[in-house]
């Protein structure tokens, strides 16, 4: 495959799952949003005024990038997992697996189109966010630097989820018991000077928390932990993770009898 | 010339120790139209799932026109074509959507494949179809929707697996033109079938396989040729109470009007029309009763069978599941 063949490949892939997401709209676009409105309205407005200020900061400015990583997070993961899955079980990933098309620009192809559905969230939430609590943008770079690793990251879980998934039941389980609970013990809804000595330690070992704290520090300039050492931790999950997928994909294990 | 197609030596054991495949080995040539014949379960499906990388094979090389399935892996996949058994597309996407992603797989432009998805689509009858959801496609549109689908690279290898299964016999029909008159185009085919009578309507060389082995790969006129006796249909004018002997042609009376005849190769059937006439028997139409390929296949999968395990031939005329 020429790298112009390479490329065509690339964008069918994305546009293909742009399309799926789009299609489906009041599934995969309007739950999200529906439900960060439900958190600001809740954690922001009602329970926040009287919470006072977090860090520093009044309680919706606290939790605002907290809750717009949220969603990042979750539909990056979510987008990619359910679209390849879909494929293995409709087995219209055939497709892709008899065509010459290469296994990292497959591997590129469904993480950017997840990428697009977790950042078009990421980025309607943020303009409703602004509805709610009113914040500017300490460093853009910091704030899209963080933003894009982080919705990358989560793309390439979600993939791997998928290509290791049997049954539908494969898919919920990750989401449920493990990014749910990682997300909302990563600092989305506290500080985790809130926490002892040790729960502060255990908390270090939860790559949300870098995430939720480089983005905060991104727009309101303040984070429990060094940034520089978060974008070390989401940069260093990201490379294993993309070398994890791609190996699996290279190989066609639960893909290729 | 470098075959259409090369299998050397071909192993393929799946997890669990299951042996699907035992050293075949087996060489297509371009242009041709080949049969890929065998009972479910001998392995037809797993050799077209390795030369399509959906399978991958134990041990043994695959080539396709001169390119190695393992180190010429992209060239090769640009070559081939194919139609699996069962339907494996996106249900819910539009026939023209599925036919410009799978060429975007393939790198060919959009503008292109545009303009190849509607001439596909038109050739096999769904253009009137091509913007509806495929979900809501009949099993004969979708069979055809695998075909245009696995033509939009203009593939010079087209691997078909069982693509009439299911199909009424009318769009069957319809379908075997299409694909004699791809074959004549030099694109080269290979077919595997439940239908014997596709495979010597269609075909110019067959390959039979059974328990992962190959046991037989000639043509189909030299395998027809093989066949020693055929069984007769005879619709007789009288009305007959017993059933008519005659010397080295054994006959079963089916009913009051019809008998059947075992004719061997070497034997006259002037001289079976003779001896029946002598007896007061006037014949007013003759058929013969089984497809003659499909005799033979019978026999060569019972003679394999014999010194195999299990399997039968007659799984032939059920739905395949290899």
């Amino acid at each position: 495959m020429t790298n112009q063949q390479k490329w065509i490949a690339f964008v069918t892939i994305v546009r293909r799952e742009i399309h799926r997401f789009l299609r489906i709209w009041p599934q995969t676009l309007l739950p999200p949003v529906i439900t960060i409105v439900l958190y600001f309205v809740i954690f922001g407005t009602l329970i926040g005024s009287r919470i006072g200020e977090m860090s520093g900061l009044p309680y919706i400015q606290f939790v605002a990038p907290g809750l717009i990583m949220m969603s990042v997070i979750t539909n990056s993961y979510s987008n990619v997992v359910s679209s390849f899955f879909g494929s293995k079980f409709q087995r219209n990933i055939e497709e892709l697996l008899v065509s010459p098309t290469p296994s990292w620009i497959i591997l590129l192809g469904y993480v950017v189109g997840s990428m697009c559905r977790g950042l078009g969230v990421g980025f309607i939430v943020t303009v409703l966010s602004l509805y709610f609590a009113d914040f500017s943008i300490h460093s853009l770079p910091i704030t899209i630097g963080i933003v894009l690793m982080t919705s990358l990251m989560f793309s390439l879980a979600g993939l791997i989820n998928a290509v290791f998934a049997r049954n539908f039941d494969d898919i919920s389980i990750i989401p449920t018991f493990v990014l749910t609970p990682l997300t909302y013990l990563g600092g989305v809804f506290y500080s985790i000077e809130l926490l002892g000595e040790f729960w502060s330690k255990v908390s270090m070992i939860n790559p949300v928390l870098y995430m939720v704290n480089a983005f905060r520090y991104g727009i309101a300039g303040i984070s429990d932990i060094n940034i520089v050492w978060a974008f070390s931790m989401v940069g260093m999950f990201s490379m294993v993770l993309f070398f994890v997928a791609l190996n699996l994909l290279e190989k066609g294990s639960r893909l290729r009898s | 010339m470098q075959p259409a197609l090369a299998i050397s030596q071909l192993n393929k054991t799946y997890e669990g120790g299951f042996q699907a495949l035992k050293g075949i080995s087996l060489n297509v040539q371009p242009g041709d139209f080949f049969a890929l014949l065998g009972p479910n379960g001998a392995g037809k499906s797993t050799t077209i799932g390795i030369i399509c990388s959906l399978v991958l094979k134990t041990t043994g090389t695959v080539s396709i026109f001169g390119c190695d399935i393992d180190t010429d892996f992209s060239q090769a996949k640009q070559y081939v074509g194919v139609v699996p058994q069962e339907f494996n597309f996106n249900q819910f996407e539009k026939p023209i959507d599925i036919l410009i992603c799978q060429a975007g797989f393939f790198g060919i432009p959009r503008e292109i494949a545009a303009v190849r998805a509607e001439k596909y689509l038109r050739q096999l009858g769904l253009w009137e179809k091509s913007h509806v959801p495929s979900r809501t496609l009949s099993g004969g549109m979708k069979r055809r929707l695998m075909i245009a689908r696995a033509l939009i690279h203009e593939p010079k290898l087209l691997v078909l697996d069982e693509p009439t299964a299911g199909v009424d016999i009318e769009l069957r029909r319809s379908m075997w033109d299409f694909l004699r008159e791809i074959n004549a185009q030099g694109t080269t085919i290979i077919l595997t079938t439940h239908y014997l009578e596709e495979a010597e309507s269609l075909c110019r060389n067959v390959a039979i396989i059974d328990h992962g082995q190959i046991v037989q790969n000639t043509s189909i006129r030299e395998l027809l040729q093989q066949l020693n006796k055929e069984l007769f249909v005879l619709d007789v004018r009288e009305q007959l109470t017993d059933c008519p002997t005659i010397e080295g042609y054994p006959i079963t009376l089916v009913d009051g009007h019809t008998l059947e005849v075992e004719v061997e190769k070497s034997q006259s059937i002037n001289a079976l029309f003779e001896a029946l006439s002598q007896a007061g028997i006037h014949i007013l139409s003759m058929r013969n009763k089984t497809n003659r390929l499909e005799e033979l296949f019978f026999d060569l999968v019972e003679k394999n069978l014999s010194t195999g395990t299990s399997s039968s031939a007659s799984s032939l005329s059920g739905a395949s599941n290899d």
